[in-house]
């Protein structure tokens, strides 16, 4: 059979109607698709793309079940190494992941190992699935911090080395960032949810309105009889620009832009009670993933004009490809060299205006992305009605700061060995965005991922 | 789930819940709240601990009806459940002994000045205490207030009971009396301002609990910020208690009144008692 060089288009909801509705925008491959794209992979020998899976997920394996038609089978094989598979095979930056090391990537496109892996997992979800194996209870308990991916996959895997696990999560629902940040239309709730059931069907248990540093301390946990605990908290602190103006109303960080449309649902205001208000016109501080992600909903919230406004320049931005094209398709405006002074209301406190500044690009910073330099002279004012602040998240110290001898980084993160996520308080781990800063769903997954495996030595030695 | 076990109608705006929720009650301190929200569509919304029994498990709130949330609350009574309640959060006051101090609940600021007032008092502190309303049916809570207070004076606006007139006017009345080592002001946004501009003048330190909209309550999505001493605060882990003299009410105001239009909208979507499922109020 001739190697084809391109990949399988991925079916896409239209951008004018998309808009208009928080609907999944990527619509998945349907089996016969599948099975054509998966025809594409060699089955390497030494499967390079493996090398870009932070979870190691079999990939060639898998990816031959599905050529077979065996999709149960195939799932099955995904979900010995990763327990987020529908969720990966949507929001990873598998570019940069597993498709970068891919070989069909010398010559043509790589495999679409993402699109694959969500076909199997929503193929699982659709037909059901077999629980995954679990061995011998330990009888020893650890408690888990947070529910995100890092979380998540960290309780999924000592569950199934036998401990008993525990999650605390300080929100009402489970899931973290795939919650709260990303969008509906990239990321459906229910398709959280449903990963989020397979891992209490592992014996998880899930205690939600808990926040660990206000009623019960790490300490108290260890002291409550939990052998370990692993503190998956997060980046979950908003940065401002502490420029004037910023506390006029009209005004979000992107974490409360997000929340109150994913978590709160106020995108079905007032069926659901949560109101987020939106202008006509709206510009979103910031042009990373969570950046776009707040101009691409800012549109379907009814906004006329969406604008990404941002220091450097297109070449900089850290979104995702796929996450800007999509973006640019309906129709977000790109601010570029472009930065808020100064911000101005009216007599109620209502957002009007922001000054903005140009920028240039001047000599490479300590990032190695060329330093923005400020052009003197040539501030100009942009009609605003709300602006979304998307400036980078830290680590918010509620934890750390109510655990003592937890050592913490220069920026306030925990620190941790990248290895096993051991922290310099004996029985307690750390991994994913509270460790590293914020980063991605499966560097979070990795790392609950080595957790555990490091948490269950610990535990047999103990 | 978290039950409601007694319930105790003040006034018809103003309301008590005593709700079980053991590991709350456990660690409540004086000054610090939860949030709630009362079902699946429901919003998250603050309310301080009133009180906390830790033998029962069980943490007391009032409430005031102003709109959607706390209407769909007032309809709920003994043995219904709240979907989510989540504490303790924000700092608890700092309790030591001052000497001598002052509590002013204005409205329904009188329950987050009891357990405030309570603790003080078990610190050794002469607690006076000052609780004001507009009128003699809107007062809770005075039997309370006088078993925790050295002395208990009660003001209201139209004169219906009490001693007629502000609590900023009781309060300079105390401070010319005796000295005042710290004073504690918790009521509506405009009380509160004019507590400040009360005990400025005199150089007494008051402190006053804000109530900012929130939406988390851990720092998460800086919605509740407010300006202290011209730095941006977090008003759900950083306070909610914060140096009157240095809080900028003008914008603390402001920002209550964002959503004007939405909780109007939420409130009659409520109104025909289908919580706008059936789409009658878009
Ligand atoms: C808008 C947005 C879009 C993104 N898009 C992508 C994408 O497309 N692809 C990608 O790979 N990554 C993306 N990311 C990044 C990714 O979501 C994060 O890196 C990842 O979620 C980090 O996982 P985590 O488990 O470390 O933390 P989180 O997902 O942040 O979860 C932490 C959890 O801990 C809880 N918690 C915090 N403090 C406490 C406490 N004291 N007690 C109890 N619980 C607590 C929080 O409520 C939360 O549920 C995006 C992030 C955002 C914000
Ligand atoms: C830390 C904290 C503690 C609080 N403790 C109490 C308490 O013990 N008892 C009590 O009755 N209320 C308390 N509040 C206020 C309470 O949260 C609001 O009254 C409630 O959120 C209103 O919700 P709603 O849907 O009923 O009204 P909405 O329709 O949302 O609001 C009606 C009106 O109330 C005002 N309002 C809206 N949100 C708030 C708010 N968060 N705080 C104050 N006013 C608001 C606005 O002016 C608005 O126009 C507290 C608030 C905070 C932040
Ligand atoms: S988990 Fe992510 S990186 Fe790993 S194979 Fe799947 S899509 Fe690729
Ligand atoms: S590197 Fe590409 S072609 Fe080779 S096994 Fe992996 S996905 Fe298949
Ligand atoms: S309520 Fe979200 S940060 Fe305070």
């Amino acid at each position: 059979m001739p190697q084809v060089t391109t990949r399988h288009e991925m079916p896409t909801q239209d951008a004018r109607e998309r808009i208009n509705n928080f609907k999944e925008v990527a619509l998945g491959y349907d089996e016969e698709t599948a099975v054509a794209e998966a025809n594409r992979c060699l089955n390497c020998k030494k499967p390079k793309c493996m090398e870009g899976c932070p979870v190691e997920v079999p990939i060639p394996e898998f990816i031959s079940l599905v050529k077979k038609r065996d999709f149960k089978g195939a799932i099955k094989k995904i979900k010995t190494k990763n327990s987020l598979p529908a969720v990966c095979g949507r929001v990873c930056p598998q570019e940069n992941q597993c498709e970068k090391h891919c070989i069909l990537g010398k010559k043509g496109e790589p495999v679409a190992i993402g699109r694959l892996e969500r076909f199997v997992a929503d193929y699982e979800m659709a037909h059901g699935g077999e629980p995954a194996e679990k061995q011998a209870p330990t009888g020893k308990r650890v408690a888990v911090v947070g529910s995100g991916p890092a979380g998540l996959t960290a309780a999924g895997d000592l569950a199934k080395m036998g401990h008993r696990v525990t999650i605390f999560e300080a929100l009402h629902v489970p899931g973290g960032v795939l919650m709260y940040g990303i969008p509906e239309f990239r990321l459906p709730k229910d398709i959280v949810q449903g990963e989020i059931e397979k891992i209490k069907d592992l014996g998880v248990e899930i205690k939600t309105n808990y926040v660990i540093g206000k009623l019960d301390s790490i300490d108290e946990l260890l002291a409550e009889g939990y052998d370990a605990v692993f503190i998956g908290t997060g980046a979950g602190l908003p940065y401002f620009m502490n420029i004037p103006g910023e506390n006029l109303n009209g005004i979000y960080s992107a974490n409360e832009f997000l929340t109150r449309t994913n978590l709160m649902k106020a995108y079905r205001f007032p069926e659901y009670l949560t109101p987020i208000k939106v202008g006509e016109r709206v510009a979103v501080i910031g042009a990373g993933n969570v950046a776009m992600d707040a101009a691409r909903t800012a549109l379907r919230l009814g906004a006329k004009e969406s604008y990404i406004v941002y220091r450097r320049s297109e070449k900089e931005m850290p979104a995702r490809r796929e996450e800007i094209e999509h973006a640019a398709e309906e129709g977000v405006k790109f601010a570029l060299l472009t930065s808020p002074v100064e911000f101005h209301g009216d007599e109620n406190g209502s957002l009007t205006a922001m000054t903005c500044i140009k920028y240039e690009l001047g000599e490479p910073d300590a990032s190695g992305r060329r330093r923005p330099v400020p052009v003197e002279g040539s501030e100009y004012e942009m009609k605003v009605d709300n602006v979304v602040l998307a400036l980078g998240q830290g680590p918010n110290p509620l934890v750390p700061a109510t655990t003592a001898g937890l050592e913490l980084t220069k920026r306030g993160n925990i620190a941790a060995d990248e290895e096993t996520g051991a922290t310099s308080k004996a029985g307690v781990f750390a991994g994913g965005d509270i460790v590293t800063g914020a980063a991605t769903v499966i560097m979070a997954m990795g790392a609950g991922k080595k957790a555990a495996r490091a948490i269950d030595e610990y535990l047999r030695n103990k | 789930m978290y039950k409601i076990v007694r319930k105790e109608v003040f006034s018809p705006a103003i309301k008590l819940f005593e709700v079980e929720a053991p590991k709350i009650a456990a660690k409540a301190r004086a000054g610090q709240f939860f949030i709630l929200r009362v079902n699946e569509k429901g919003e998250r919304i603050p309310l301080t601990i009133a009180d906390f029994n830790r033998e029962a498990g069980t943490i007391t709130t009032i409430f005031q009806e102003v709109g959607r949330t706390t209407k769909d609350m007032g309809r709920l009574n003994v043995g219904d459940c709240l979907a989510d309640v989540v504490g303790p959060l924000g700092e608890p006051t700092t309790v030591k002994n001052f000497g001598r101090v002052i509590c002013v609940g204005g409205g329904v600021g009188v329950a987050p000045i009891y357990p405030i007032a309570r603790a003080l008092k078990e610190a050794g502190n002469e607690v006076i205490s000052i609780i004001g309303a507009r009128s003699k049916e809107l007062l809770f809570w005075e039997d309370k207030m006088a078993a925790v207070s050295d002395r208990l004076i009660v003001c209201t606006d139209d004169g219906s009971y009490g001693q007629k007139g502000f609590v900023t006017d009781a309060v300079k009345q105390v401070a010319e009396e005796c000295e005042i080592n710290r004073v504690w002001a918790i009521g509506p946004m405009p009380m509160m301002r004019a507590m400040a501009e009360t005990t400025r003048p005199l150089g007494i330190k008051t402190i006053v609990s804000l109530n900012p909209i929130m939406v988390d309550g851990t720092g998460m999505c800086g919605a509740c910020r407010v300006s202290v001493g011209g730095e941006t605060k977090f008003a759900c882990v950083d306070g909610p208690e914060f140096d009157a003299h240095l809080v900028d009410f003008d914008l603390a105001m402001r920002r209550l009144a964002y959503y004007k239009d939405e909780e109007k909208r939420a409130e009659a979507a409520g109104s025909c008692g289908n919580g706008g499922a059936c789409g009658c109020h878009k």
